[in-house]
């Protein structure tokens, strides 16, 4: 009768190592949208539930991004 | 050989002419240094995430190549410094990593990876009810193998007419073993 999913926590995964993807491109601002929150903050890696090791990449593509002015350093509402 | 990318922004306000004249400069200059640029990707007039010299937009170029050693960066990043039609520049070093990722895209790899990455989320919950599915197999075959020859009668059943002679002989043997 009850669901069945309730209270099953989903289990995060990294999923650059999920899916082999070895380099995260500094230009490609779209897809870094994913990693940043409305205000234009990285997000961490609680929530994201990436690795350690693309965490530290995908914030270095991020800054990298910021200083091209592909993303912002700050902003409100952003998404 | 090392393999570095340089991407910088190109004053819009200058005209298209003054632009491509802008960007060839530091395509010539690689070429004098004796580099071998890899690619030379012209990104376009793209709006800027924040103002830069009061401009909201820029001309984004990225050029790629292959360098015998890093002496060309210092000259390169000088020129790019005292040259007042560039807003902003950034020189980067590739791991091999991303000199395969700037192939695949070029090649046009990449995009269709981006977009296997966002329904995959999706599909993530079909493909744990799959693995549960595979759970629950494996925890049903070790009854299958420990009584075999008695309990194959329930799955050929549902196949008609063939299959009626098999279950006959097969009680037949487990009476025998019975007895």
């Amino acid at each position: 009768m009850s669901n069945p999913t309730i209270g099953k926590t989903k289990k995060k995964y990294c999923r650059f190592k999920k899916f082999g993807i070895k380099y995260i491109d500094y230009k490609d601002g779209d897809f870094l949208l994913q990693f940043i929150n409305e205000q234009g903050k990285i997000l961490p890696r609680r929530i994201t539930g990436n690795s350690l090791k693309y965490q530290k990449k995908v914030a270095v593509a991020i800054k990298r991004a910021r200083h091209l002015a592909l993303l912002p350093f700050v902003t409100d509402l952003l998404k | 050989m090392n393999n570095y990318e340089v991407t910088f922004i190109v004053d819009p306000v200058l005209s298209g002419d003054e632009i491509k004249a802008t960007a060839q400069v530091y395509e010539q200059m690689l070429k004098n240094e004796g580099c071998n640029i890899v690619h030379i990707d012209e990104m376009g007039l793209k709006p800027l995430a924040y103002p830069i010299n009061k401009r909201s937009s820029g001309v984004y170029y990225c050029y790629e190549y292959a360098a015998e050693t890093g002496a060309i960066i210092s000259k390169m990043e000088l020129a790019l410094r005292r040259d007042e039609r560039i807003m902003r520049f950034l020189t980067i070093a590739l791991d091999k990593h991303g000199v395969k990722y700037n192939d695949d895209k070029r090649n046009g790899l990449i995009g269709k990876v981006k977009k296997k990455v966002k329904p995959s989320k999706k599909e993530d919950t079909p493909s744990r009810d799959s693995r549960d599915r595979d759970r629950d197999g494996g925890s049903s075959r070790p009854p299958r193998e420990a009584a075999p020859a008695v309990k194959p009668a329930p799955a050929p059943a549902p196949a008609p007419v063939v299959v009626v002679p098999a279950p006959v002989v097969e009680p037949v043997a487990a009476v025998t073993e019975e007895e």
